[in-house]
């Protein structure tokens, strides 16, 4: 319980060792720790940048799906009008072609059947002049008579 | 083990005293203070200490491997960790030798701390076994294991810690400004006559401050180190004989209350000389 010289011998281990410590433990583990700390500090950064980084392109794959979709569908959706538009179209055409073939063949008809009637006129106008002539025993002068030729055709 | 206690049992002061006495050179201290006196058991021990701690930072630092830390880099990359976060908590503004300083009373008080979990008997007489084969009378070969159990050691520290709290304060306040910090603090006036008065109490009262700092740090880590060595020597004093389960249970407990007491006080001794060496660091507007 005595203070002795052994005390400046004490001092003189501690300050060697300190700066021993300092020199060759101190430093390179304070260096490597920081070292490590910028690292995962480096790492994580990294893999935030790296997630940020998919989240977007899961986004931008998103929309592009979207717009891919929304195409799509625009296209059937042509696809169908412009169908159906052929469709109608063909349609009407159809009906119209049948219109067309039915009234032309109403025309004919009706035509048909005035020719036919005419004919039949003329010919019952010319049958009654023979069977008048026939009746009479004279011939009927078609000129003088054609008035009431023409009337009695008509009413026929 | 039991040979040369054999003795020493038989008269427990004896036994005690022996354990206290220093190998020495120029025999054993008159006075309180004798720097004729040099003890080589303490000195030698704090070497080897010393030595084991710079090999093995030696070895770490060197072939330190900053991905896959293992064993004993681990546990120094810890204990670097520890006082450098203390040191950035209580003294941000330190500069690179704090750190360094730090864990080196950290480390080297716990290491020698650590010695007294060795028997108390056991290296001592190992070292007056040896001793007597060189025919040495081996009850006059005096062995002390703890450095810490003697006030050289302590006062060393604290002398240190002592002598870098003047250099800090120096160094923040210019020696003009620490002469002041003795004449205004700790009673400051704002007149000047005030001031005048009060100097000479100011200048007491940080003498005083200023040295408690060192010696009670000191005296903190011998007393709590040398109760501790002398409980183990009362306990040793059971003996061998019949009350030899007593030794051993009650050595068990109190080895392992003291593994306790030998990093509590290394943490305190450590934590002391950082703060001590804030406080001296700040800038005399900040008292």
């Amino acid at each position: 319980m005595n203070v002795t010289a052994t005390l400046f011998g004490q001092l003189i281990v501690f300050t060697v060792l300190i700066w021993f410590i300092k020199q060759y433990l101190w430093e390179p583990v304070i260096t490597a720790l920081e070292d490590r700390k910028t690292r995962v500090a480096e790492g994580l950064a990294a893999a935030e940048e790296g997630h940020k980084f998919e989240e977007q392109a899961q986004k931008q794959v998103e929309e592009e799906l979207g717009a891919a979709k929304n195409q799509s569908a625009e296209l059937i959706a042509q696809a169908q009008k412009r169908a159906s538009e052929i469709v109608e179209k063909a349609k009407a055409d159809a009906t119209e072609e049948a219109n067309r073939i039915k009234s032309a063949g109403e025309a004919e008809l009706t035509m048909e059947r005035s020719r036919a009637t005419e004919e039949l006129r003329s010919q019952v106008a010319t049958l009654a002049i023979s069977g008048a002539e026939k009746i009479l025993g004279k011939e009927i002068d078609s000129n003088v008579h054609a008035k009431a030729l023409a009337e009695l055709a008509a009413k026929i | 083990m039991s040979e040369s206690n054999a003795p020493a049992i038989s008269n427990p002061v004896e036994y005690i005293q022996h354990h206290l006495q220093n190998l020495s050179i120029g025999g054993q201290p008159e006075a309180l203070v004798d720097f004729s006196v040099f003890f080589v058991d303490i000195f030698l021990v704090t070497v080897a200490l010393a030595g084991v701690f710079a090999f093995v930072a030696y070895k770490v630092g060197q072939s330190l491997d900053p991905d896959k830390p293992t064993g004993m880099q681990n546990i120094l990359e810890m204990i670097v960790e520890f006082v450098n976060q203390q040191v950035k908590d209580i003294f941000p503004s330190a500069d690179q030798w704090v750190g360094p300083l730090a864990i080196t009373i950290f480390v080297m008080v716990i290491l020698m701390n650590a010695m007294d979990i060795i028997p108390v008997d056991l290296l001592p007489s190992l070292i007056a076994g040896i001793a007597s084969i060189f025919g040495a009378d081996p009850h006059h070969v005096y062995f002390k294991v703890v450095p810490t159990t003697n006030l050289d050691t302590t006062f060393a520290l604290a002398l240190m810690v002592f002598l870098l709290i003047m250099y800090y304060n120096i160094k923040s306040k210019g020696f003009a400004g620490y002469l002041m910090v003795f004449l205004t603090h700790p009673f400051a006036a704002e007149t000047p006559w005030v001031k005048v008065i009060l100097a000479p109490a100011n200048i007491m009262m940080t003498i005083i401050e200023e040295l408690a700092k060192p010696i009670s740090m000191g005296l903190r880590l011998f007393g709590n180190m040398f109760a501790g060595e002398l409980l183990f020597l009362l306990i040793a004093l059971l003996g061998v004989g019949w009350a030899m389960p007593g030794q051993i249970v009650l050595g068990s407990v109190w080895a392992i209350f003291h593994i306790m007491v030998v990093l509590l006080q290394a943490y305190i001794f450590m934590l002391l000389t950082i703060i001590f060496l804030g406080i001296a660091s700040q800038s005399s507007e900040d008292h």
